[in-house]
């Protein structure tokens, strides 16, 4: 079977984001960089299904030359080859275009299911799975919490508001990885040491045959609105900081 | 030229989502800027009967696509029928709701469109007569300021932070031919599987109590289960608790987990680690309860309480009880 994983290089949960001074972007200065933890689950999916039913798993990225660490980190982990597109037409790209050069560079190869990670949590727009689907003329699960193969067709549970549906879908088909999917395995040393080894395609946006036309832009990026200072109830005695707290909600904030 | 301001109204057997009210109310605002109509798209199996509601909420005209095909929700039969009417009708502007089902349909629709779209906005206003769509990124560390230079010019907007304001207008019902093909209908759904506790997803809460690593373990969130039924909330929880395995994967609010703005947001026990105060800070007044007066949660707080949350919360109970006997 052959499996493909996209991933992206994201800042770290913790990281501090700090809007550049003109708006046009943030500070990557002091960032650590890191596999998409959506991303991270659609690779360890990728890589249980090969284990099982065999195949290989190919890792495509789009992303400057420091994506090259998240793409060696998927193959550590036990994926066989890359595809690593690299060109500066692609940085702080829009979905569609980000989808255009994934698709790209899929429909050289092989392929039966594509994970995807539900969104990044950089732009966090989660668009770029079900772009992907649509420039492939595929079908999609997105947002996937339990997934098995059942030979010609996946089936998939993705939760909603207040309910979880079963949905089967057939191959070759994209599935966007949810927390909760799996637990990634950490690449062992020997993995790592093996990674270093294998294949990887660095592609630029020619050789694609891929054209950027932005369509969504962000104009300008803002540091969040800031919140007024709160208010601290003081006292010694719970049970009254408890009552001051209820009342204010009540009475101030109109909100219970 | 494109030309009108659209939303694709969401509904579950038969009855509208609140988001699609939302979007309609949201929607008339920017059209009576721009001087144009709202038109809504409403998809699904014996809903025609409810279309005409939209009007309450300003939409001028619902475009309605009635067939079996189209319930339960999937993604290849209602991508296909939005993309068809909307193709036919070529609006300037384009709204569907952040929710799991809006989430899944937008982005279809911006590779069939073949346009740009701002995920899960907080605002969105005209601007030269174009539409500025403004939406946390980062789990809202930063913000982006969002503009499209096709069209539509899609966005999603997060559930729960836009008014729905009633605001008659016509709610002209026109039915339309989705005209599906069954050969291009690659999912479907084999089971809906309800949560039998019946309480209000996180993302749609009015109120939430939330319990961090302060809870000391499963059996803490007791108290917090108490308070959440005296007010009506749901309970949800910081990562380390539920990578402590003291709550389900589905609490989680934070920038791995849901991304809520319930009206009152209740942290019990939870510092404030930048990721979960990416998750809740689009929240309208925050509580904090904490003993530890250095947390960082205190800095989002409207209102906090620096003691043992394990001697406040029950008081607290029992205080909100009382008002709202």
């Amino acid at each position: 079977m052959n499996i493909v994983a996209c991933v992206k290089q994201v800042p770290d949960t913790e990281a501090q984001i700090k809007v550049k001074a003109d708006g046009s972007g943030v500070e990557e200065g002091g960032i650590k960089w890191v596999m998409n933890p959506y991303d991270e689950f659609g690779v360890e999916e990728a890589l249980r299904l090969k284990e099982k039913n065999g195949g290989d798993v190919t890792i495509v990225s789009v992303g400057p030359q420091r994506a090259m660490e998240t793409i060696r980190t998927a193959l550590a982990m036990g994926a066989d080859k890359g595809i690593h597109i690299c060109d500066p037409v692609f940085d702080g790209a829009d979905a569609f275009a980000t989808a255009s050069a994934l698709a790209a560079a899929i429909k050289g190869i092989p392929y039966d299911i594509i994970f995807c990670g539900q969104r990044a949590i950089d732009d966090d727009s989660g668009q770029v799975a079900a772009i992907l689907a649509e420039l492939l003329g595929i079908p999609q699960v997105t947002v996937v919490t339990k997934f098995e193969f059942a030979g010609s067709s996946v089936k998939v549970i993705r939760p909603i508001e207040g309910a979880q549906l079963l949905i089967e879908c057939a191959l070759p088909c994209i599935v966007s990885a949810q927390k909760g999917l799996n637990e990634p395995r950490y690449a062992s040393l020997p993995g790592i040491m093996k990674a270093k080894k294998k294949p990887v395609d660095v592609k630029n946006a020619a050789a694609l045959g891929v054209t950027v036309s932005a369509k969504a832009k962000v104009a300008r990026f803002v540091p969040p609105p800031a919140r007024a200072a709160g208010k601290i109830i003081c006292g010694d005695d719970p049970a009254a900081k408890a009552a001051e707290l209820a009342k204010l909600l009540r009475e101030e904030a109109k909100v219970i | 030229m494109a030309k009108g301001v659209w939303i694709v109204a969401e509904q579950r057997d038969g009855a509208f989502r609140k988001i699609s009210f939302e979007l309609a109310s949201t929607a008339r605002k920017l059209a009576d800027e721009l001087g144009e109509e709202v038109c809504a798209v409403l998809c699904g199996s014996g809903i025609e009967g409810i279309a005409g509601q939209l009007g309450q909420y300003g939409v001028d005209k619902v475009f309605v696509a009635d067939n079996p095909a189209l319930e339960p929700y999937t993604t290849d039969a209602h991508a296909a029928a939005v993309a068809k009417v909307v193709k036919e009708n070529d609006p300037a502007i384009l709204l569907l709701g952040a929710s799991t089902q809006g989430k899944d349909l937008s982005a279809r629709l911006v590779g069939k469109l073949e346009t740009g779209m701002a995920t899960d906005c907080t605002d969105v206003k005209i601007a030269d007569g174009k539409l500025l769509a403004i939406r946390p990124m980062y789990a809202g560390k930063c913000f982006g300021e969002v503009v499209t230079a096709t069209f539509p010019q899609m966005a999603s907007l997060r559930p729960n932070v836009f008014p729905a304001v009633e605001n008659a207008k016509a709610g002209e019902v026109v039915k339309f031919d989705p005209a599906l093909d069954a050969g291009q209908l690659k999912t479907k759904v084999l089971e809906v599987q309800k949560d039998a506790s019946g309480k209000v997803d996180l993302t749609e809460a009015n109120i939430i109590v939330s319990g961090g690593r302060g809870m000391k373990g499963p059996e803490g969130y007791a108290i917090l289960e108490e308070l959440a039924a005296v007010l009506g909330a749901t309970v949800g929880a910081s990562r380390a608790a539920v990578d402590a395995g003291w709550r389900p994967q589905s609490d989680q609010v934070g920038q791995t987990g849901k991304i809520v703005s319930p009206n009152l947001y209740v942290a019990c026990g939870i510092s404030g680690a930048i990721q979960h105060l990416a998750g809740m800070s689009s929240s309208k007044f925050i509580v904090a309860i904490n003993k530890d007066a250095e947390a960082p949660i205190f800095t989002k707080a409207d209102y906090g309480i620096v003691d043992d949350l394990f001697k406040v919360v029950p008081e607290f109970t029992k205080e909100c009880k009382k008002l709202l006997a």
